[in-house]
């Protein structure tokens, strides 16, 4: 299938006939088979050690925040091995298609792949990495035993999932979005893109926005309603400011992206013309909306990478985070202001002069508060004693990468020179300069910082160390060709070349990739690694790194109920404070803990919503009509579900609190 | 600003010798302003990204866990002097990068006439720029010359040193005409029209291209661009009078249909209304055009006429299907441009004579010119929607050649 087929919808099977198969194409099809054998195994291995009981009692219905934490950094890295195989598809398709060579990926194929893998980046990738941080770290930073709706949680993260599963299935059933990433209309309308590909687009981010809302919702309502006695706000650690800033942003930006779709919905669907060319139609409109939701969406994922960044800078500094009330400030006023500047991704547009210098210059003030973190980084670091940890060597890494991709976004800033920047590799270099340089960076900061505490042992160094390496230099060979590329005047989504000057670019740019390649290949075996040699690398202290904030002050991993008893807090550095003021654990007076139970209820919206949406893809009414009712009666039947929480009991407290003290004096022994 | 020109190429230039730099190298008096706008912020940015990865640096070596030399203060985490310094530098920075970039952009907006050709010539009062009208095509580009009366697709030729005036739009989706060595990009989108005013200072073979993803086709949507002496212009002017193939509507509508890496033509003579038709959606005969219907609305609609006339849709959207699975049936007005046509459209309405029954075939469907349309048949289409007569002349602009 070289282009979208063209289907008379009938009753039963809507639009979908074997031709939806792609099994003409030798890729896909490999594909296939690759997952498909993969897959069996590990369904298979499941069933053989009769593992589907254990996962589904005690992961899958979990309502436990850390659980769920874990399970989203799952799915993120499965996401991000998707959009790093559309990388290196890109990549390898560049550096080919020179000379009059049209590469490996016709346009159909190649034009899905660039726009998945910014889809899947951001939206499955991304965004759960962030959220199970979030998830994970919040409650225990703050002293909280959970979160505010703990079923909530639960749902939200199987509606994540639920979208995502909805993008992997557009590889093997029908095609994706052709479009580009934000599925700019004309283009995205049911006139220029008429088969299933927008709609895969449209339906998996209103499934997944729907869990990205309810999750915002939930850490607002926690971090504002749970903190533990004496975290007044500005005692709060820097992590859980910047992921409540955060959940700000997703919860006043979210609703934007789902009405903005709604609207390409209802071009798509019912006839409206919102987005069309004609009848008062107007595509600037759905462009100026999806950045409304897009520019705070990169602030979403940056600023708990900040979090992680500062909480990391001052625990391996042993020192105090330099400037927090600064900081604080900096975070809000970043969330403020990264509503003001959208419309520096569309200059080009036409807008008058003073329009554009306004954003222009909006989107310059942003760097001062951003530069303030910088400098306040950096004399966290003056007068330190700095342990070059891997969390803290992705930390140093990012914040010299991080300037060069904030100084080229100022100049994207200035309107006239991004006349001749806009939309070229320069643009492309510039965002993955920040993305990689900021989030991917902090969330492998982040992943290595937290794992001892969700898993009770440290990850192997080595395999780190050579993830590290293997990141930073294959980014900058991947990524400095593109800034290069840029000023060359070559523009992004290309697919054929035929200028031989630019090719050498293009190859070093592709090695780039192969070494990033290594570099999460390093990651997964370092997580290998860490699990078979978890004995040497175990921690029973709960606070391997001499930190600084809470969640360090109970066990690695916690137990279901965090804390015992409820911290009381008197500084931002609570455990570091509680530390200096010889802090002794109590270890009578248990009492029974008050907990919520595991619910079915998540994973089972989920899956409705998941064949709901792939009814409307298909226009399989029936079966849309069928789902909608059954996602209703099953949440009206949740609602009368009463039997929703159950207590430790104080016997079972006082076992773990026990074991725990043994594992401690233990450690003082040895 | 020549020395900062210099300043940036250098080390560039010693390091990345074959390349063409285009965007900091342009031959174009705008592009090689927007080049220093990029250069002189870059050049600001440094004064404060530099001393921050040398410090960073500096202090990740300095305070080493083993450099037990080193001050260490755990407790030191506040001085209102260095935050007032780390607050004040970036402001200071972004208040003359921003006085930069208020004055830049107004005077580069490229809806501006330009009042210079370069650094030190002025345009002249009596100097008219040449006018270029640009269509982004699926996947190709279309110039047109009003001024010569000629066309071109994929291939641009200017005379150096003349203003030149771009008035861009596009047949279907969104794309962005860039020329990078003779100004900025500004986008192509259908139904509307962008401009941009540049001048080419060299004689120069290069290319322009779609800076903005379009489609399947997207990847060879470029066309030639030459900048050329007055003598030269004159003589590719000829080139194309000589050509034997003319611009009309129709000439147009198979223009339009989607096509990948069509060679440079030319065209001897152009319909001279065809750019207000393409921009205002109604090249197809029969269409009623955008204009027209925004005239009509901008009267508060057409009142008593509506309710007789049923007033449907007008679908403009090229190649594939007209309207969706649930939405309406595809239907369109036709436009009527003297008070004869609507006396023929109203009698043939009323009485179903021959002619009638061919006035319909001819008129409905108009089935756009791109792709098939999927589950289409034509007989599910209304034949014929009444006309709908624009009350006064003036306000629906000048008299179109009748299709009729």
């Amino acid at each position: 299938m070289t282009e979208s087929p063209i289907v008379v919808p009938n009753f039963f099977f809507g639009r979908f006939n074997l031709e939806a198969i792609p099994y003409h194409e030798p890729i896909l099809v490999m594909t296939f088979i690759g997952v498909a054998i993969g897959g069996a195994a590990v369904l298979g291995a499941l069933t053989y050690f009769r593992l589907w009981g254990y996962l589904w009692r005690e992961w899958f219905t979990s309502v436990d925040h850390k659980k769920i934490g874990i399970m989203y950094m799952v799915l993120g890295l499965i996401m991000f091995l998707r959009g790093f195989a559309d990388a290196i598809m890109m990549r390898l398709q560049q550096a080919l298609a020179f000379g009059g060579s049209e590469g490996y990926l016709p346009a159909h194929h190649y034009d899905q792949v660039f726009s998945a893998h910014g889809v899947i980046m951001i939206f499955f990738a991304a965004m759960p990495f962030v959220t199970g941080l979030m998830n994970y770290v919040v409650p225990l930073q703050i002293g909280a035993r959970d979160v505010s709706f703990p079923f909530l949680n639960n749902f939200s993260f199987w509606m994540t999932v639920s979208g995502a599963a909805l993008v992997m299935t557009s590889l093997f059933v029908g095609e994706f979005a052709q479009t580009g990433w934000l599925a700019y209309p004309p283009l995205s309308g049911i006139a220029y893109s008429p088969y299933v590909g927008v709609d895969y687009y449209i339906w998996a981010l209103q499934i997944a926005g729907v869990g990205t809302t309810l999750s915002g919702i939930n850490l607002i309502c926690t971090i504002v309603k749970m903190r533990a006695p004496g975290m007044d706000m500005m005692k709060m650690p820097i992590f859980t400011w910047t992921s409540l800033c955060t959940n700000v942003l997703i919860v006043a930006s979210f609703p934007i992206l789902t009405a903005t779709l709604a609207l390409l919905t209802a071009d798509r669907y019912i006839g409206t013309n919102f987005f069309t060319n004609d009848l008062g139609g107007n595509p600037m409109m759905y462009v100026n909306l999806i950045w409304i939701w897009g520019h705070p969406e990169v602030y979403i994922l940056i600023l708990p990478a900040f979090g992680i960044f500062s909480e990391v800078t001052s625990t391996f500094s042993g020192k105090k985070l330099f400037g927090y009330t600064s900081m604080v400030y900096a975070t809000v006023v970043i969330t403020i202001l990264s509503y003001l500047v959208w419309l520096h991704h569309f200059f080009t547009m036409g807008s008058g002069a003073s329009v554009n210098s306004f954003f222009g210059i909006t989107t310059m003030i942003i760097s001062i508060p951003t530069g303030a973190k910088m400098f306040n980084w950096l004399f966290t670091m003056y007068r330190g004693r700095i342990r070059f940890e891997l969390p803290m060597m992705y930390t140093v890494a990012f914040m010299l990468i991080f300037v060069i991709g904030g100084m080229t976004g100022v100049m994207l800033a200035v309107p006239p020179a991004d006349f001749v920047l806009h939309n070229s590799l320069f643009l492309i270099a510039h965002f993955h300069n920040v993305i990689i340089g900021g989030v991917v960076f902090g969330v492998f900061a982040g992943i290595a910082f937290w794992w001892p505490k969700a898993f009770g042992f440290k990850l192997d160094p080595f395999w780190g160390k050579m993830s590290f390496w293997f990141w930073v230099v294959g980014f900058f060979f991947a990524f400095m060709p593109l800034y290069v590329l840029g000023l060359m005047g070559v523009t992004r989504r290309l697919r054929v070349f035929d200028d031989p000057s630019l090719h050498i670019w293009f190859i070093i740019a592709a090695f780039g990739a192969v070494l990033i390649a290594c570099g999460i290949g390093s990651f997964i075996i370092q997580i290998g690694v860490s699990i078979l040699r978890r004995d040497k690398l175990r921690d029973t202290t709960g606070d391997p790194w001499n930190a600084r904030t809470l969640e360090w002050a109970t066990s690695s991993p916690p137990p279901d109920y965090n804390f015992a008893f409820t911290p009381v807090v008197h500084d931002s550095d609570a455990w570091w404070d509680m530390k200096q003021r010889g802090y002794v654990r109590p270890l009578s007076g248990f009492k029974p803990i008050h907990m919520p139970k595991n619910s079915g209820t998540g994973p089972i919206l989920a899956g409705i919503s998941f064949v709901l949406g792939f009814a409307l893809i298909w226009y399989i009414w029936w079966l849309a009509a069928v789902s909608f009712v059954a996602l209703l009666a099953v949440a009206i039947h949740h609602t009368f579900n009463y039997n929703r929480d159950f207590d430790i009991p104080a016997e079972d407290v006082v076992r773990t609190e026990e074991e725990r003290t043994r594992l401690l004096a233990a450690q003082v022994n040895a | 600003m020549r020395r900062l020109r210099l300043l940036a190429l250098l080390p560039l230039l010693a390091a990345l010798g074959g390349c063409k730099f285009e965007v900091l190298a342009p031959t174009g008096d705008i592009a090689a302003q927007q080049r220093d706008l990029l250069v002189v912020s870059v050049l600001l940015m440094l004064l404060i990204i530099i001393p921050v990865m040398a410090l960073t640096a500096f202090f990740a070596w300095k305070y080493r866990q083993a450099n037990t030399e080193a001050r260490y203060e755990p407790e030191w985490h506040h001085s209102t002097q260095l935050e007032l310094v780390i607050w004040a530098a970036p402001l200071l920075i972004i208040i003359c990068l921003g006085a930069m970039t208020w004055m830049g952009t107004h005077l580069l907006d490229p809806y501006r006439p330009l009042d210079r050709i370069g650094s030190r010539t002025v345009v002249a009062a009596e100097d008219k720029p040449l006018v270029v009208n640009v269509v982004a095509l699926d996947w190709k580009w279309l110039f047109i010359y009003p001024e010569q009366g000629i066309a071109t697709v994929n291939e641009l030729a200017v005379p150096v040193d003349r203003p030149i005036h771009f008035q861009i739009t596009s047949s279907t989706v969104m794309n962005a005409f860039y020329v990078p060595t003779l100004a900025g990009m500004i986008y192509a989108m259908p139904a509307m029209k962008t401009q941009l005013h540049a001048v080419a200072n060299q004689r120069v073979e290069s290319r322009g291209f779609s800076a903005n993803y379009s489609g399947a086709g997207f990847s060879k949507m470029f066309f030639a661009f030459r900048a050329m002496s007055d003598s030269e212009f004159g003589a590719w002017v000829r080139e194309a009078k000589g050509s034997t193939e003319s611009l009309t509507r129709q000439a147009y509508l198979e223009l339009e249909k989607p096509s990948e890496a069509v060679p440079a033509t030319f065209f001897n003579e152009v319909d001279p209304t065809l750019f207000d038709a393409i921009l205002n959606l109604c090249v197809e005969p029969g269409k009623m055009c955008m204009k027209d219907m925004m005239a009509i609305d901008a009267k508060g609609g057409a009142g008593l006429e509506s309710a007789t006339a049923s007033l449907l849709p007008l679908l403009h959207d090229k190649h594939a299907r007209r309207g969706t699975v649930i939405g309406g049936a595809p239907s369109y007005v036709v436009g009527i441009c003297t008070p004869e046509e609507l006396a023929t459209a109203l009698t043939l309405s009323a009485a179903d004579t021959p002619a009638a029954a061919s006035r319909r075939a001819d008129s409905a469907p108009v089935s756009g010119a791109g792709l098939p349309i999927p589950g289409f048949s034509p007989a599910l289409l209304p034949a014929f929607t009444s006309p709908l007569l624009p009350t006064s002349e003036a306000d629906i602009g000048p008299r179109r050649p009748s299709n009729s």
